[in-house]
């Protein structure tokens, strides 16, 4: 199959460009597999990647116009000829490769741990297998970054937006009953761009490799900050 | 151009389990700590474990730390250090419960503790009925820690060095470890560390084999540093083999699936684990269950077209079950193997997943190493998690006794160095020649023209361990393995880069990968050869029997003129009575 790649490699090129490789495509290759082909062909080619199995969150990258995580993703379910850029929107490193700071900034300003005031028991903090059942959807989330840097308000302002990811992860903590922060995780929330950009354009949905739904999440958060200010 | 230096009290290599929680303690006191990880923390091999961790919690049915060590001491078939094992049995409750008091969401029960399962080689009293030791969260437990462990480590604003590559170890002329030279991968750039103290945590090495689990990133460059650094890695022979990867990917599926009631077919539809374990059938311990289903494939009652695999089945289970607490083995079932679980049995066969040896220490993390009759601890050089060798794994590890034994030695050599530094409140001094050997390991992928590729050599140098320091192994076969890889460590210094830019060169960190692979798989080869008896992971047809009266002791290959010495197993545990040697039987 016709794989046409970007490469980019700023000691020698003036700007990113598209080269073709083929790629003998067996039954059940992942898009990882015709990368690592590619590679084969050209060592210089670079990309992150892992595990190989969905969960590291290192190899999303963009097909044909649509942020995926190359691992998981069958070449089968692919349209020839197959495109494969970087996430859109973020600096470029090297050919695939992004540089992804201003990410984890956004996830690190949420401040994503867990709050207790409370002295610690002995053991565990109870928590019913309701309350449990809360953070699933919200807790399998892998840092991949297919979510936000498919998200127009995170392309816009990706240094004030916090964009779908670090929104996720903030409700994760707000709708976890043993966090006691509630208060100043949504007081931090306010003004018009940490939260209130997202326009709901619902990108972040579409391309979830782990099916999570920043959108949903985030609508949980404006609807808590809603109840708690009446 | 000078080469940059920073200082750090202390530097830890690797993000995974066993360094955020060494960095975690440390980045609570004063101390100025560095980690650096050649990915982005959460990307560490941590992320991929499933099943949970073990802890005598007794949530689910009775339990105690005490019997945890029994099935500990009997599933590394009496080749684990039982004080060490006794540790990290007692350490267990207390780790589980700090890490749920750090965030790690764990699944469960109704009455709001934390839910427990069953898995391999666990026993009620000392070998009595099954136990349900396994804390977990889904079968996303690896995931829930090292997302946790990295928050805990933003919020107490640990320094990260992410996408920075381990070169070398410094050290000085008396041995004792001064920092590391790293580079940073987006520039190419080398920076040298200096460190008080320094933690290896840098995991396993399952790269070594061409059928694994493990990521690409295992790749054993902690206990290669360590070699190079003259120190002897310990019970490398010792690699378990998972029983159930997906049949000719590697990918895992956890042992909880046969916790949760999963079990094992031939293509006669036979439960065929009730013939080699009838007591724990497909809950016995990762060795014996790896072996019967190679036994089932070569004697011809394999399945598929091929008959290379066997089936594991889920479907009797039921939908509710399957999606509730192995939602991520549904997914992956569905994707490696095209199956949904719910309803079709996954086809499955061993695959390489982790090394019980490793670079041998003490309770606290130590590096140790023998000196005359006795040993002694490397100065500045701690190593914790799968590419240290406490040991508490033995010659087999058990499911759920991974993720516990990073957690604990993390933790454990996180509070020592900050004892340490106590008592050494100056950096020693620098040695240059040190610097300009690790240096010189960097440059020499400068060289330019024709050569061997980097991919060509590692093909074969991971396609020759497998076939000849697998599952089962002969004197013969591991001969010529031996043999086989010599000659392509030989070959080493005619490999060349075709590309050698600075900026995010992936294949210049592959070549050092490289050298990581070919120095840790000759010493899990050349152990395994010299060891001449059957014991846990290493089967061994020509001595089928394991031999305590020769060989119950641990073995120390050398770098140097690939030697091996060897040292007694410590069978005194801190506080109990010691667990003789038994026949091991499930």
């Amino acid at each position: 199959m016709k794989f046409l790649v970007s490469r980019y490699n700023p000691d020698s090129d003036a700007a990113p460009y598209m080269q073709a490789f083929e790629v003998e495509v067996p039954r059940g290759m992942m898009l990882r597999d015709a990368l690592l082909d590619i590679k084969r062909q050209d060592e210089s080619f670079a990309f992150r990647h892992s595990c190989g199995e969905g969960v590291c969150g290192s190899d999303g990258v963009n097909v044909n116009g649509i942020n995926k995580l190359a691992c998981i993703t069958p070449v089968s379910e692919l349209k020839e000829p197959i495109e494969v850029r970087p996430f859109p929107g973020r600096p470029i490193i090297r050919d695939l490769v992004v540089d992804m700071t201003q990410f984890y900034q956004q996830y690190k300003a949420v401040k994503p741990w867990l709050v207790r005031n409370d002295p610690m028991p002995e053991q565990e903090i109870l928590q019913s297998p309701q309350d449990r059942d809360k953070l699933d959807g919200l807790y399998e989330c892998i840092l991949c970054g297919c979510c936000s840097t498919s998200c127009p308000s995170f392309w816009w302002n990706p240094e004030k937006f916090h964009g779908p990811q670090a929104l996720l992860t903030a409700w994760r903590f707000l709708a976890d009953s043993r966090d006691q922060a509630t208060d100043e995780r949504l007081d931090a929330l306010e003004g018009p761009y940490k939260l209130f950009r997202c326009h709901t354009i619902m990108n972040c949905v579409e391309v979830c490799p782990k099916g999570l739904n920043p959108t949903k999440a985030i609508g949980h958060i404006k609807a808590l900050m809603l109840k708690n200010a009446v | 151009m000078a080469l940059n230096k920073r200082r750090f009290d202390a530097l830890i290599i690797g993000a995974g389990g066993a360094g955020l929680n060494a960095a975690i303690q440390l980045a609570n006191t004063d101390a100025r700590v560095a980690v650096v990880s050649k990915v982005f923390p959460t990307r560490s091999h941590t992320v991929a474990a499933q099943g949970g961790v073990n802890a005598a919690l007794a949530n689910v049915l009775p339990d105690n730390w005490h019997w945890h060590m029994f099935d500990t001491v009997k599933g590394s078939d009496y080749l684990g250090d039982q004080d060490a094992i006794e540790f990290m049995c007692r350490e267990a409750i207390p780790t589980v419960y700090e890490l749920e008091h750090n965030g790690v969401p764990f699944s469960r029960l109704d009455d709001g503790k934390i839910y427990q399962r069953a898995f391999g080689g666990q026993s009620q009293n000392f070998g009595g009925a099954q136990a349900a030791r396994t804390c977990a969260a889904a079968d996303r437990t690896g995931h829930a820690i090292l997302h946790a462990l990295y928050q805990q480590n933003v919020r107490a604003r640990t320094h990260f060095f992410d996408e920075y590559f381990a070169i070398d170890l410094i050290r000085d002329d008396e041995g004792a470890i001064l920092g590391a030279l790293i580079m940073e991968i987006e520039t190419g750039e080398p920076l040298l560390i200096e460190a008080k103290a320094t933690v290896l945590a840098t995991g396993g090495c399952g790269q070594v084999y061409r059928t694994t689990s493990n990521a690409h990133i295992n790749t054993g460059d902690g206990t290669a540093m360590a070699l190079r650094a003259g120190i002897p890695l310990m019970d490398m022979e010792f690699f378990q083999f998972h029983p159930t990867g997906i049949a000719g990917k590697g990918m895992l599926i956890t042992e909880g699936v046969r916790g949760e009631g999963g079990y094992l077919v031939n293509k006669d539809g036979e439960r065929f684990m009730e013939r080699y374990a009838p007591n724990a059938k497909d809950l016995a311990s990762r060795d014996v269950v790896s072996r019967a289903i190679v036994t089932e494939v070569k004697e011809g009652r394999g399945c598929g077209p091929q008959a290379d695999h066997v089936l594991l089945k889920v479907d009797h289970l039921g939908e509710e079950i399957v999606s509730k607490r192995l939602p991520g083995i549904r997914e992956s079932g569905k994707i490696f193997a095209g199956v949904d679980a719910v309803h079709e049995p996954l086809p499955v066969f061993p695959t390489a997943h982790y090394v019980m040896g490793g670079i041998p220490t003490d309770p606290y993390g130590r590096v140790i190493v023998p000196q005359g009759n006795g040993e002694e601890v490397v100065p500045g050089l701690y190593a914790a998690g799968e590419c240290a060798c406490v040991s508490v794994h033995g010659a087999n590890r058990l499911g759920g006794n991974s993720l516990l034994d990073i957690l604990v030695f993390g933790r454990a050599a996180g509070l020592d160095v900050i004892e340490s530094l106590k008592e050494h409140r100056n950096h020693r001094p620098l040695n240059e020649s040190s610097v300009e050997t690790a240096m010189a390991r960097l440059t020499r992928w400068d060289q330019k023209g024709e050569g061997i590729s980097v991919r060509a050599l590692r093909d074969e140098f991971r396609k020759t361990m497998e076939d000849h320091a697998g599952v089962f192994r002969t004197e013969e076969i591991m001969a010529e393995g031996v043999e086989k890889l010599k000659a392509l460590r030989d070959k080493l210094p005619e490999v060349r880069l075709s590309d050698h830019s600075k900026v995010f060169n992936t294949a210049r960190v592959e070549a050092l990968e490289l050298e990581n692979l070919v120095d840790t798989g000759i010493a899990i080869a050349y152990s395994a050869l010299k060891r001449q008896e059957s014991r846990g992971a290493h089967s061994r047809p020509d001595f089928p029997a394991r031999d305590d009266a020769n060989w119950m002791k641990h073995s120390l290959y050398f770098k140097q003129d690939d030697h091996m010495d060897y040292k007694p197993v410590r069978t005194k545990p801190l506080t109990v009575e010691t667990f003789p040697p038994k026949e091991r039987v499930y």
